[in-house]
């Protein structure tokens, strides 16, 4: 059975299309995935020089200024661990085909849960670091998990779509934090809360100089051990667990796991909440080793949304994300220096629509045949 | 806090949320779901007011406006009708890729100072009428009264014109209106060009009449998803889409003018003394975008109305059902 979909005639030649019946081999989707995004890196070159840019300066710059030395290494690590975790948090809500969007308001959420422990406050400001990480990591997982709790809960009960309630609740957290910042915990009414204590600052490399000086200056924070921790956990519960085979097989198919006697509605809540809270464990992270106090502009910075890019980049696998978040957290490391400001935004834009279209190629297997031949 | 001002400005500021969700209605029916809306109305509102700015003629802007909206538009048909991929993705994609493009190309555009916009005028006669002259017909953008002309003809093209039967037929049963003759992938690549051009009229109706200037992603804060909250609230029509537009429009208003006034129905207005409550009254318009979506589901699933029934998924010819 031969099905022509695209029917593209070039003289006597034309693109044939046939569904794939077998699987490709393992290395395809990742080659495909490669040239994706080396298509969407020479369109928006393109673009760059429409606008007046230099593409090859823009891209060495970018590469330079994220990979260049081990402190900019260390700089380009510090903003891919929010990525990772907020990646991880619609990794596991994409898998149950569950579109959460809303990671940007859960990691917002989780940096304020964060925040209440240090200025409520809930942990005395002399308590030890011992005290202060764990109890704020747990607050910053409660509020993230309670963020997508609703929209988890509206979608189990009345099948509300979550993409939009997610996303509407994301508006909602920022003004919710806002309201704390400029009202509650305003410092002498400016648009930030106090600095934490130190205590409540995750550990970073350069406080070991000391004793190891190749680490002086270094900004890498506890927070990558968490982003990694936590990917590892959720590999192990997709791959290896009752549970994740309860997600993956809802994900592909809701129908067969319905009649299997998995619960839908259970694991629409409960899944909507992991996501949440991992999301919210990336705010904790974010707010605690590198902001150090609650801030709108640092913390709504649109890591929940890059979030759902490397996740599909990855092909929603915990493992691949650790490293796909370095890459872009490159991406925005090195972007905050390029004029247009708005590069960077357009650059994930284009890699994520030529992923999309990409994936075409993995479903279809196209020749070039000559027309005469066929018919 | 005068009620008519209040509505009055409602009605404009719904105007772009109206022909965001009419363009997405449109899309829909063919059975594309294009949650790109934001993405192109930025898009629009961008173009519109950077090509007013270059040539000082609003109504070129938004013809611009409409037609880039509606060529960002076909990235997103090109990958979810020719390349049947996820629907949801893409439209995310096409927002990312649109908020990008809008950046790039309008990097400068807030310091342009201001330009001219489209014109404001009463309607003679109907301004007479009481309470909703004042409201619909006094001192209103063109695009406003555009907006009333269009909600009409668009329940009437939908509901009582052949090409609407077939734009029906082709979002409900594509493999029936392919066999009728009805070339479902062109049906579906025009209605989702459609749905951008109204998108981007949408924005350019931000920046040339009803916020007028260039803010960045502030610009529509969100009015695109909520234009995507909105379609199902209006259950895939016309006039309940105006309903739901020009409601959230006075919403919007209402918000801002709540925290002017010392007194609020005879008591200290708490807004007034304590403007940081002013957060919660922003919080009001998305809260009611998920109130709005609760009602509207809990509605479809009683009335057993609701989406076509070929919403979100790709045609490919040959395939049984759908």
């Amino acid at each position: 059975m031969t099905e022509s979909i695209l029917k593209k005639r070039r003289g006597a030649w034309r693109i044939k299309l046939e569904p794939r019946l077998d699987e490709p081999p393992a290395w395809f989707p990742a080659a495909v995935s490669m040239g994706a995004i080396v298509v969407a890196l020479i369109l928006g070159g393109v673009i760059i020089a429409l606008v007046g840019g230099n593409p090859f300066l823009s891209y060495i710059h970018i590469a330079r200024a994220s990979f260049g030395d081990v402190g900019v290494l260390s700089d380009t690590i510090v903003k891919a661990t929010p990525i990772i975790l907020a990646a991880l948090a619609c990794s596991i809500a994409f898998r149950m085909k569950l579109w959460n969007i809303g990671a940007e308001g859960q990691f917002i959420m989780g940096a304020f849960g964060a925040s209440a422990v240090v200025l409520a406050p809930i942990v005395p400001a002399e308590a030890s670091r011992w005290l202060f990480i764990p109890v704020m990591a747990m607050a910053g997982m409660a509020a993230g998990a309670v963020w997508g709790f609703i929209p988890g809960y509206l979608k189990a009960k009345f099948n509300v779509n979550e993409i939009i309630s997610t996303l509407m609740m994301n508006y909602i957290a920022v003004a919710w934090i806002n309201f704390w910042i400029f009202g509650v915990w305003s410092e002498g009414g400016f648009q930030m809360s106090p600095k934490f204590p130190e205590a409540a600052w995750l550990p970073r490399l350069s406080e070991y100089a000391k004793a190891i000086p190749f680490f002086r200056g270094l900004t890498t924070h506890g927070g990558l051990i968490l982003g990694v921790l936590a990917a590892v956990v959720l590999w192990f519960i997709v791959y290896r667990s009752r549970w994740g085979y309860e997600i993956r097989l809802i994900g592909d198919n809701p129908h067969a796991a319905k009649y299997a006697g998995i619960s839908i509605t259970r694991n629409t809540i409960w899944v909507m909440m992991l996501s949440g809270a991992l999301a919210g464990l990336g705010g904790m992270s974010e707010v605690s080793g590198v902001v150090h106090r609650l801030q709108t502009a640092p913390i709504a910075a649109g890591y929940g949304f890059t979030g759902i890019i490397v996740a599909w980049l990855a092909k929603l696998n915990p493992l691949v994300i650790i490293l796909v978040s370095i890459l872009f957290g490159a991406l925005i490391l090195a972007g905050r220096e390029i004029q247009p400001s708005g590069i960077p935004k357009m650059i994930q834009g284009i890699i994520l629509v030529c992923l999309i279209a990409s994936d075409f190629l993995l479903r279809y297997r196209v020749t070039l045949a000559r027309a005469d031949v066929e018919e | 806090m005068d009620p008519i001002i209040i509505l009055q400005a409602g009605v404009a500021s719904g105007t772009v949320l109206l022909f965001a969700t009419l363009g997405e209605v449109f899309a829909e029916r063919s059975g594309v779901m294009n949650l790109g809306v934001e993405g192109m109305m930025l898009i629009g509102a961008m173009t519109a007011f950077s090509v007013t700015s270059a040539t000082g003629n609003p109504w070129l802007g938004i013809l611009v406006a409409m037609i880039f909206a509606g060529i960002i538009s076909q990235i997103h048909a090109f990958i979810v009708i020719t390349l049947q991929a996820d629907q949801v993705v893409s439209g995310l994609a096409l927002t990312f890729l649109g908020t990008g493009i809008s950046l790039v190309l309008g990097e400068g555009l807030s310091k342009a100072g201001t330009v001219s916009l489209m014109p404001n005028f009463s309607i003679p006669l109907l301004t007479q009428i009481p309470i909703l002259g004042p409201i619909f017909f006094t001192n209103q953008s063109v695009l406003v009264y555009i907006g009333y002309l269009m909600v009409p003809l668009a329940w009437y093209y939908i509901n009582r014109t052949r090409p609407g039967l077939h734009l029906r037929a082709v979002g409900e049963y594509p493999s029936a209106a392919d066999a009728l003759g009805i070339n479902v992938f062109r049906m579906r690549y025009m209605y989702v060009f459609v749905g951008g051009m109204l998108a981007g009229l949408g924005g350019g109706t931000l920046s040339l009449a009803v916020a007028p200037g260039w803010f960045s992603e502030l610009t529509t804060g969100g009015q695109g998803w909520i234009a995507v909250g909105l379609v199902i609230f209006a259950q895939w029509d016309p006039v309940r889409a105006a309903i739901g537009s020009y409601a959230f429009g006075a919403l919007r208003r209402l918000i801002l003018d709540i925290q002017g006034p010392l007194l609020l129905f005879g008591f200290d207005n708490p807004f007034y003394y304590n403007p940081y409550l002013g957060f919660f009254l922003q919080m009001l318009p998305y809260a009611f975008t998920v109130i709005v979506l609760v009602i509207g589901s809990r509605e479809a699933i009683r009335k057993r109305i609701g989406a076509p029934a070929a919403l979100g998924n790709p045609y490919i010819r040959g395939e049984r059902g759908k």
